[in-house]
């Protein structure tokens, strides 16, 4: 009895040993590509980063400096319709999935609708925006732009927001609704309020995402050497840029895709510990 | 003295794997002013169903029915064009868990059942929320840090949080589902020292696993077992002299 426990022992302490190394050897594996990732990037677009980088335009090539600001402000403008459409339609389905669907037949079609929206390829949905935003207008758009990223983000939304309101333990709903609230403003004053960092973060980490699609705005958005004044225009945005530059044969364009990667990089990064800080000081205040 | 809650053949459903599950068969019973009517019986035993229904909580969850009367002060609790939310705002409710909402302070956690019976004069919604916690004996505990969080407060003092927020409204009766059951013992006793300082002005309806808590603070007490009302006396009589012999044989530990 004993021996064999022993036995067993020694087995499981081996066994142990090679998973826990497996464990090691894996995340040393991830954290090293995402170090030597970000690193690089930085070593590659730090020295392009100039003040003016984001100021100016673009400059002829052989002329010196320009910046992105035109790609910057495009990203932002672009990322604003995405948000603007994105954001109040995932929020309230969210809560309609969470909070009234439940399991209803039309919640369960919208959460799978959701689930092939977030699978389809980005390219898919600029061809479709394509031809349903740009052709019947016979231009490009910023406008064409923003709701194809909205495509995208919608599905991140509205799945982060049920999930989070589902995290809302349902003791809450009972006591608001035993105090005498109506549904709604339960769900409005309890149920939301307790998940909304949750949700903001969600929404912020989405936005991120986005930010760094380049296939759907290839043919929506387009891209621009010039500042994009209206929402009709085609604009020029950093993930465009990125590409267009990259892929250029001049060194000083090569060099400014860098730099405009190192924007993206710094702009998804400070999204996220901006969100983190949102949601650790929330969670702070609930405890 | 007057009855403030009647309860007539009243039953309940469940539907579970699409089949109507009763939990509740015509259950018969009053609630008198300013006393502490217990409800006890082993876990299932419709227990707090019985509670929910007495303000429509039984039908928030999905495909739930209940049939029969409840009276409120008279009026009926299911009549035809009755809104359940305004029928909840009179009858005070306190869960097992306590409950106090986690994004509000303590003071909004009080005033919020206040402010939804449209009180919103600052001083007289200080005043009320003030004196809703002293009577739950909480006030010199928190007078300093009402902007807290509800939640930064002891389970203890959560649940006395929960029992001020319910009675701040002034309801007709107060609903207790299992309210010590996950406080440790101190707290416990505390809440019991408050229910019986509290059915001077209330009501009160105790639903509880704990036999000796209901002999030591209730007046009267209904023993349900498998979603019948099976006794239903003075809680000196329940727990002295059973009229029925399940009820003995629950009481003095043979099953349950």
């Amino acid at each position: 009895m004993m021996t064999g426990g022993n036995q067993n022992a020694s087995l499981r302490k081996g066994v142990n040993l090679f998973v826990f190394t497996l464990t090691g050897i894996s995340i040393t594996l991830t954290i090293g590509i995402l170090c030597f990732l970000l690193l690089y990037i930085l070593y590659m677009g730090l020295p392009a980063l100039t003040f003016s980088f984001f100021t100016e335009s673009p400059r002829s090539v052989g002329e010196g400096g320009g910046g992105i600001a035109h790609a910057i402000v495009g990203t932002l403008k672009l990322l604003g319709i995405a948000i603007l459409i994105a954001c109040p339609v995932g929020f309230l389905g969210g809560i309609y999935l969470s909070e009234f669907g439940h399991r209803s037949r039309i919640a369960y079609s919208v959460r799978y609708a959701a689930d092939v929206l977030t699978g389809i390829p980005s390219i898919v949905i600029g061809i479709f925006a394509y031809t349903v935003f740009v052709l019947p207008l016979k231009h490009f758009s910023t406008l064409a732009g923003g709701i194809s990223l909205s495509i995208i983000l919608l599905p991140i939304v509205l799945k982060g927001t049920e999930e989070f309101l589902r995290l809302v333990p349902s003791s809450l709903r009972e006591a608001g609704l035993a105090l005498g609230m109506a549904q709604w403003r339960m769900i409005l004053t309890i149920i939301v309020p307790s998940a909304f960092s949750g949700i903001l973060t969600c929404m912020m980490l989405g936005v991120a995402r986005v930010a760094g699609e380049t296939a759907p705005l290839l043919f929506t958005a387009f891209g621009n050497q010039y500042w994009s004044s209206g929402w009709l225009e085609p604009t020029a945005s950093i993930p465009v840029i990125i590409y267009t530059y990259s892929i250029s044969p001049y060194q000083e364009w090569q060099q400014q895709a860098w730099a405009a990667g190192t924007v993206l990089l710094l702009l998804v990064f400070f999204a996220n510990i901006f969100s983190r800080i949102v949601l650790r000081r929330q969670e702070k205040a609930a405890r | 003295m007057t009855n403030v809650i009647e309860v007539t053949n009243l039953s309940a459903w469940f539907l579970q794997n699409q089949a109507l599950h009763q939990v509740l068969c015509g259950v018969t019973l009053s609630v008198k002013e300013k006393e502490i009517t217990a409800i006890i019986g082993p876990s299932g035993c419709g227990k707090s169903t019985f509670l929910r229904c007495l303000n429509r909580m039984h039908e928030v969850v999905a495909d739930a029915k209940v049939e029969g009367e409840v009276l409120l002060n008279g009026q009926p609790v299911y009549g035809v064009g009755i809104d359940p939310v305004l029928i909840r705002r009179r009858i005070g409710m306190v869960f097992q868990k306590p409950t106090p909402f986690p994004m509000m302070s303590i003071y909004n956690n009080v005033a919020i059942g206040l402010r939804l019976n449209g009180i919103r004069n600052k001083s007289d919604l200080n005043e009320r929320v003030e004196n809703s916690l002293k009577s739950v004996g909480l006030w010199e505990e928190v007078k300093d840090r009402l902007n807290q969080s509800g939640t930064s407060l002891s389970g203890g003092q959560q649940q006395r949080l929960c029992i001020a927020r319910a009675v701040a409204v002034d309801p007709e009766i107060l609903l207790l589902d299992e309210p010590t059951s996950a406080l440790d013992p101190a707290s416990a006793a505390r809440v019991e020292e408050l229910l019986r300082d509290l059915k001077k002005r209330f009501a009160i309806v105790l639903v509880t696993h704990n036999m000796q808590q209901a002999a030591r603070i209730s007046d009267m007490t209904g023993f349900f077992l498998s979603g019948g009302l099976i006794e239903f006396d003075t809680t000196k009589k329940v727990f002295t002299n059973p009229a029925n012999p399940r009820t003995e044989d629950y009481i003095t530990g043979r099953f349950g």
